[in-house]
């Protein structure tokens, strides 16, 4: 089932929670909307699950228009952010209700008993048919919640934060088996998350959204590599932004400290966004970009140093080798071998990949990647 | 130790003490409530079977079995019977459309819910006698369909269910309101319809405050005196619920009597608490369960 959504809009007392939305998830496809709080993630889904009805716009299952049709009879199984289990009722009648309320062709109730511990050993839950919700740890809940979505044979599946409340590890193993579930079903399934490496991981699409409205939608290569906005830029991934100044064909930041390429970027001001992978600590003697270290710390194998550079000590993160010893007040000197440019157009933002460096010699794959493409 | 370890050591015994008290002073502060309870509830309770016994058993037992006194209590069960099934209907209609829908005239209609709480009961009684009375503009006209309602049992119900109304719905509010509605969104996303959900959902989860409105709304239809009072015309044998039958034999100097149907409504209250402790009892495991989601 394909769900088209077509320039929708929300508002909630004169605050718009989704402005203007148009997005399309294709048939069998696993999507995951990504955003801040309060970015309009949970409006999005309770659209198009038909809990909220829009101020403007229309929702399309398959070029149907969905609010022709009862929210009972659109097929969309709802995992919601609090789980919503019926707390008087056993896990096993939880998750048999969708299948005890269907009108046409109700399942007998052995073959209800049959379906729900078919789904119970699918979540891992089997043996707890009898407890209460409020006997479930957290994460038991939040598969119930799914099993009790999932006994519908929805065609649509919709996930608020499904594994919102878990601890690290859970989420890790929860993501791969949601991953499995859908492989197996084919249910077309759009969730939503916080967490930037959960749904690069998992998705076969990424949607940003911000203030109510999609920033980007991409696959997951697509958002970390080419950010098409500078607010995607900082959500996914870590990064530096440097205030630059755009003038022919060049970005720069005082007169020469940073002098980059930019191509066919207007002049006038810009942003200069960086990922540690882009900053290479040069350790050859050649050319590059003085700074002052002013911290250092170890992630991994790397050590992520962090470097003050330019007038106004713009602050630069980037990884160094853990065995090359890097102190505090150190100076030292960088090379930029990748990023992006965001100029401040007046329609939205221009973007340029840059091209080349101040540094001429790349001696890495990843920045000739940037000027091929 | 040093110094300063010693001064927050002494702070927090300090502390301790603040928070929980001696024995000395919890044994007092149970003495004093139990004396409270002793003296404003048990005494009262007793003082009414000792004096419905004062003259002997066979008073009592007179008082009880004579014929106004069962048409009385006949009475008195037909109307809350009639009250609180209405008010049942009412509380949870009202209960539902406050909590589970946004519309205008919401915190009105909140308001107008405890008017019955707010307006004294004889207040109340004389507002029906205005509405539906021979001099208001309703009064010919039931003439006419030859309609009794003043100073007849349909006066005597429509003012029980006014009293009573308030009890169901103020109980289920607020535990509507805190609950949400995100059990619905769920029951109706997995296609349940508007019955099934309220019957299998939203009632489930509210039985207990449910239950509680009930034994109050039916406790005080049973033991509504001012508003009834007005309305009903004071008919023995026809119009008197207990608690007035209750006023006419006080004053008809028959205390005996008197105390001995008191009795009788004090029984119906007891029974109606006994009823539900015994419902919480039976029933704990499943309440603790939901209290703790
Ligand atoms: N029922 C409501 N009444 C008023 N405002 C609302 C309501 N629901 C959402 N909003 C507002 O709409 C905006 C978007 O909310 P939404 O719940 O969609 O955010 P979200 O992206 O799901 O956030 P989170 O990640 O914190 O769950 C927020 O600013 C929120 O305050
Ligand atoms: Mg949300």
């Amino acid at each position: 089932m394909q769900v088209r959504v077509t320039n929708v809009s929300k508002n909630y007392a004169g605050m718009a929670a989704l402005a203007d939305v148009s997005l399309t998830v294709g048939s069998g496809e696993l999507v995951a909307l990504l955003g801040p709080s309060g970015s309009g993630k949970t409006t999005l889904l309770r659209t198009i699950a038909g809990l909220e009805t829009p101020d403007s716009g229309v929702v399309y299952f398959n070029d149907r228009d969905a609010s022709e049709s009862r929210i009972q009879d659109r097929g969309v199984g709802f995992v919601f952010q609090h789980y919503a289990l019926f707390k008087h009722m056993r896990v096993m009648d939880n998750i048999a209700f969708g299948l005890r309320a269907r009108k046409k062709n109700r399942p007998k109730e052995a073959d209800v008993k049959l379906k729900v511990m078919e789904l119970l050993d699918l979540v891992q839950l089997s043996g707890l048919e009898k407890r209460f919700p409020s006997q479930l740890s957290g994460g038991q809940r939040q598969r119930v919640a799914l099993a009790r979505a999932l006994a519908i044979e929805p065609s649509v599946l919709l996930l608020d934060e499904p594994f919102g409340a878990l601890d690290a590890r859970v989420r890790k193993d929860l993501r791969r088996w949601l991953r499995e579930i859908h492989d197996r079903t084919g249910h077309t399934t759009l969730f939503v998350t916080h967490d930037q490496e959960e749904a690069l991981e998992l998705a076969d699409r990424v949607v940003v959204m911000n203030k109510g409205q999609i920033e980007q939608s991409a696959t997951p290569d697509e958002i970390y590599d080419t950010p098409a906005t500078p607010f995607v830029f900082s959500f996914i991934g870590e990064s530096s932004v440097i205030p630059v100044v755009v003038g022919n064909g060049r970005a720069t930041l005082d007169e020469r400290v940073i002098d980059l390429e930019v191509g066919v970027l207007a002049d006038g001001p810009a942003k200069l966004f960086l990922r540690p992978e882009d900053v290479a600590m040069v350790t050859d003697g050649g050319p590059g970009i003085p700074g002052l270290v002013v911290s250092t710390r170890r992630i991994g194998g790397m050590r992520r140093v962090t470097m003050e550079c330019g007038l106004a000590r713009h602050r630069i993160e980037f990884d160094a080798p853990a065995e090359i010893d890097i102190h505090n007040s150190q100076r030292l000197q960088v090379r930029i071998t990748g990023g992006r440019v965001y100029g401040d157009g007046e329609e939205g933002y221009a973007t340029e990949k840059l091209a080349s460096s101040d540094t001429a010699d790349f001696k890495w794959a990843r920045a000739e990647g940037w000027i091929d493409r | 130790m040093t110094e300063a370890e010693k001064s927050v050591m002494a702070t927090r015994r300090r502390q301790k003490q603040a928070v929980g008290e001696g024995p000395l002073t919890r044994a007092a502060l149970i003495a004093v409530a139990l004396a409270f309870l002793g003296i404003m509830l048990i005494a009262p309770l007793l003082v009414v079977f000792a004096e419905a016994f004062s003259r002997g058993a066979g008073v009592f037992f007179d008082a009880l079995v004579a014929p106004h006194t069962m048409s009385a209590l006949q009475l008195t069960l037909l109307v809350a019977a009639i009250a609180v099934p209405a008010n049942l209907v009412f509380g949870i209609a009202a209960a539902w459309a406050i909590t589970k829908f946004d519309f205008k005239g919401k915190a009105f209609l909140l308001t107008l819910i405890d008017l019955p709480f707010a307006v004294s009961p004889v207040v109340s009684g004389l507002i029906f006698v205005l509405l539906f009375g021979a001099n208001s503009a309703l009064g010919p006209w039931l003439d006419e369909m030859n309609i009794k309602i003043l100073f007849a049992v349909p006066g005597i119900v429509i003012a029980t269910i006014f009293i009573t109304f308030p009890f169901i719905a103020r109980e289920l509010i607020p535990l509507m309101e805190q609950q949400g509605s995100s059990e619905e969104e769920a029951a109706v996303s997995l296609g349940a319809g508007g019955w099934r959900t309220f019957f299998l959902v939203t009632l489930p989860n509210v039985k207990w405050g449910l239950l509680y409105g009930v034994l109050l709304c039916n406790a005080r239809a049973m033991g509504e005196f001012g508003a009834v009072s007005v309305v009903s015309g004071h008919i023995r044998g026809q119009t008197n619920t207990l608690p007035l039958h209750i006023e006419i034999l006080y004053h008809d100097n028959k205390a005996a009597a008197a105390f001995a149907v008191a009795s009788l409504l004090a029984m119906l209250a007891l029974v109606t608490l006994a009823v539900k402790t015994v419902l919480e009892a039976r029933f704990a495991g499943s309440l603790a369960a939901q209290r703790r989601h």
